[in-house]
């Protein structure tokens, strides 16, 4: 077919579908020509999104969302489909780019101080976004409906059962009833495949509307504070008299960047894999060992590290607040500077922000007020020696689960004090007071120790931190 | 050619049928909305409101369990949907106090509802979640719990022991 005919039938098409008239001038309108690499993430994260969208629809061809099936499924699609490792692991990555890319993107919009006139709207169109995002994250990692995903509901439910008065029929409505059973996963399988992509799609189109209503934001700059009297105008004459064409000038530096996203998440699939399926869902295994994915471990480890009289209030309050104040922020500040270098306090608040979510991150992968059942006995190099009291006394520590909480020369849990030194800091009497009635987060033992035993484990922890001679053996003998 | 109406009534008409037919459009899309929506709602809302009758289940013969510590016990939950499978199990910690008593709880924290696991030796239940941490008569000894294990009733009938079912405890903020 000759040039001429295929200008003929596409000019015959673009006749019919208004290409040209409609879509051409958004693809080429004018965009600020000093942005260059920092307007990268919104696109990377429509990129990402995507991949979500393109991977999701092909798990959902062999995906089973009912009970016991849905684990066989989901290990079909990991050992046995072909492909299906690949794309499980795509979006299994993809969901971590697209959340990291969500929040990089607001981080930007909020240290260049986007959202001021004339773009709240479209900051607050991201913030419902983003959340939903969240939502999409956690519903995705349920879906996973293994062990983790059963107690991960389970302690979703339990959440939402803490609100004053309508908590209970949150909590059922979460379940699908009173219990964990066949009807919950169908529920998250609903919002995830059906309602919440939809209100992304929504709020895309929203959120791109805006930016063409708007246009795209200029690097901020201190001698231009936005005044709502004269920003659109001196925008609009600053945009036509330096701006360039967001096809193809602009838009280069997207595909870049979102090629390079791609392939990290490809490359993240096929080298290191999807996540390995935790045991069945049964609701009666006491065997699991519930963890969020990693973008929400800073929430478990501030539930853990919270006094309980606020537990409640921080558990319902932080969600809804982070949204009201993220929300409702152009609203409290639409004008003056957007230079990062007049509003020392925004970059103070990422800092911190950051700061906080890696600390908390790392405190909720390594969660040291859990006790550690796994920890094996102290071993004779630590104990000094492989027979006699004081090795009865080490073993009783293993036994009575005291290891699970003390960790002692690097052997034990973490959620008590370290006991590697404790024959330096307490007595006889003040061990046998603190084992016996316990304190400070602490059992009692009273009720679960002999005499005997009591006398053979504070026997042993006096010598800890404490040089050890010979006759000291001896005299521990009974 | 329609014969045109005269100037000074067509404004006036054409404008109070526009106001009627907007004010129909919109009453009618609310109407469409109501008739798709409530069928809807009131299916995804009903197992809210449905509450199933709690069933007694045999969890084994009353020969064996032995008098000592806790146990592990699963059994089906009150209202297993067909395609349940594994999921609609539900599962207790039991415990033979004497020959005629027992004791049960439900094996979710009463912090946030993970499972909690017994250790024999310190006689205590621990919670691998947050650290929770509960005597063997289920009142809490360390962590974030704000209230003791769920007891669960249990019974003996013609030589098996039954528990019976209940709901996931939650923990409720009471506003006093």
């Amino acid at each position: 077919m000759s040039n001429n005919s295929l200008t003929r039938i596409w000019n015959w098409i673009d006749n019919r579908i208004g290409f040209s008239d409609y879509i051409v001038p958004l693809m080429v309108h004018l965009v600020p020509d000093n942005a260059r690499w920092w307007y990268i993430f919104g696109s990377a994260t429509l990129c990402a999104f995507i991949v979500q969208v393109v991977t999701g629809v092909g798990l959902a061809m062999s995906y089973v969302p009912g009970g016991e099936e849905t684990y066989q499924s989901l290990q079909y699609i990991t050992d046995t489909a072909p492909l299906g490792s690949i794309v499980r692991g795509m979006h299994y990555y993809g969901a971590s780019a697209m959340v990291m890319l969500a929040v990089i993107h607001m981080v930007q919009v909020f240290m260049h101080a986007t959202y001021k006139y004339p773009r709240e709207m479209n900051w607050m169109s991201g913030v419902v976004l983003l959340f939903v995002v969240l939502g999409m994250a956690f519903t995705g990692q349920l879906l996973r409906w293994d062990a983790n995903g059963v107690w991960s509901v389970t302690v979703a439910a339990e959440m939402a059962g803490r609100t004053p008065i309508v908590g209970p029929t949150l909590a059922h409505f979460i379940l699908g009833g009173e219990t964990v059973g066949g009807s919950t996963i169908t529920r998250f399988f609903a919002m995830h495949v059906f309602i919440m992509p939809a209100l992304i799609f929504a709020g895309i189109g929203l959120h791109m509307l805006l930016i063409m209503r708007h246009g795209i934001s200029e690097m901020p700059d201190v001698n231009q504070p936005v005044d709502p009297e004269t920003y659109k105008a001196a925008y609009e004459e600053r945009i036509h008299k330096t701006g360039v064409p967001f096809w193809p000038v602009a838009m280069w530096r997207d595909m870049v960047f979102s090629t390079l996203i791609v392939g990290v998440i490809l490359a993240c699939a096929i080298f290191v894999g999807p996540p390995a399926l935790d045991p069945p869902p049964n609701p009666s295994s006491i065997n699991a060992n519930p963890l969020p994915d990693w973008y929400f471990l800073w929430y478990f480890a501030v539930l853990s590290l919270l006094p309980p009289q606020l537990e409640t209030w921080v558990i319902l309050g932080v969600p809804v607040l982070g949204f009201v104040v993220l929300f409702f922020l152009p609203l409290i500040s639409n004008k003056g500077h957007r230079a990062p270098s007049k509003r020392p306090w925004a970059g103070g608040t990422v800092i911190f922000g950051s700061i906080a979510f890696i600390v908390l991150t790392i405190y909720g992968y390594k969660k040291p007020w859990s006790p550690d059942f796994g920890v094996k006995e102290l071993p004779a190099s630590v104990v000094g020696t492989d027979h006699g009291p004081l090795a009865e006394g080490a073993k009783l520590m293993h036994i009575k689960g005291c290891l699970y909480c003390h960790d002692i020369s690097g052997y034990g849990g973490h959620r008590g004090p370290e006991l590697t030194e404790i024959g330096k800091l307490l007595t006889r009497d003040d061990l046998i007071i603190r084992i016996n009635n316990g304190g400070h987060n602490m059992p009692a033992f009273a009720s679960s120790i002999s005499d005997s035993e009591l006398q053979l484990i504070v026997d042993f922890l006096l010598t800890r931190g404490v040089t050890q001679k010979p006759d000291d053996q001896k005299s521990a003998t009974p | 050619m329609s014969k045109q109406q005269p100037p000074s009534a067509q404004p006036c008409c054409q404008q109070q049928r526009r106001t009627f037919l907007t004010r129909l459009s919109i009453g009618l899309s609310a109407v469409i909305g109501f008739m798709i929506a409530l069928p809807g709602i009131g299916f995804v809302l009903a197992p809210v409101f449905r509450k199933p009758k709690q069933k007694w289940r045999t969890v084994g013969k009353l020969a064996d369990f032995k008098v000592g510590g806790f146990v592990l016990v699963q059994y089906e939950d009150p209202s297993p949907v067909a395609w349940a499978g594994v999921t609609a199990t539900a599962g207790a910690w039991i415990r033979r106090a004497s020959e005629s008593e027992f004791i049960a709880f439900s094996i979710n924290c009463r912090h946030l509802g993970c499972p909690v696991r017994w250790v024999e030796d310190p006689r205590l239940f621990m919670c691998p979640c947050h650290g929770g941490v509960y005597y063997e008569d289920g009142t809490v000894a360390a962590g974030p719990p704000p209230e003791p294990l769920e007891r669960l009733n249990v019974r003996i009938r013609a030589g098996l022991v039954e528990i019976e079912t209940g709901p996931t405890p939650l923990t409720l903020t009471k506003l006093t």
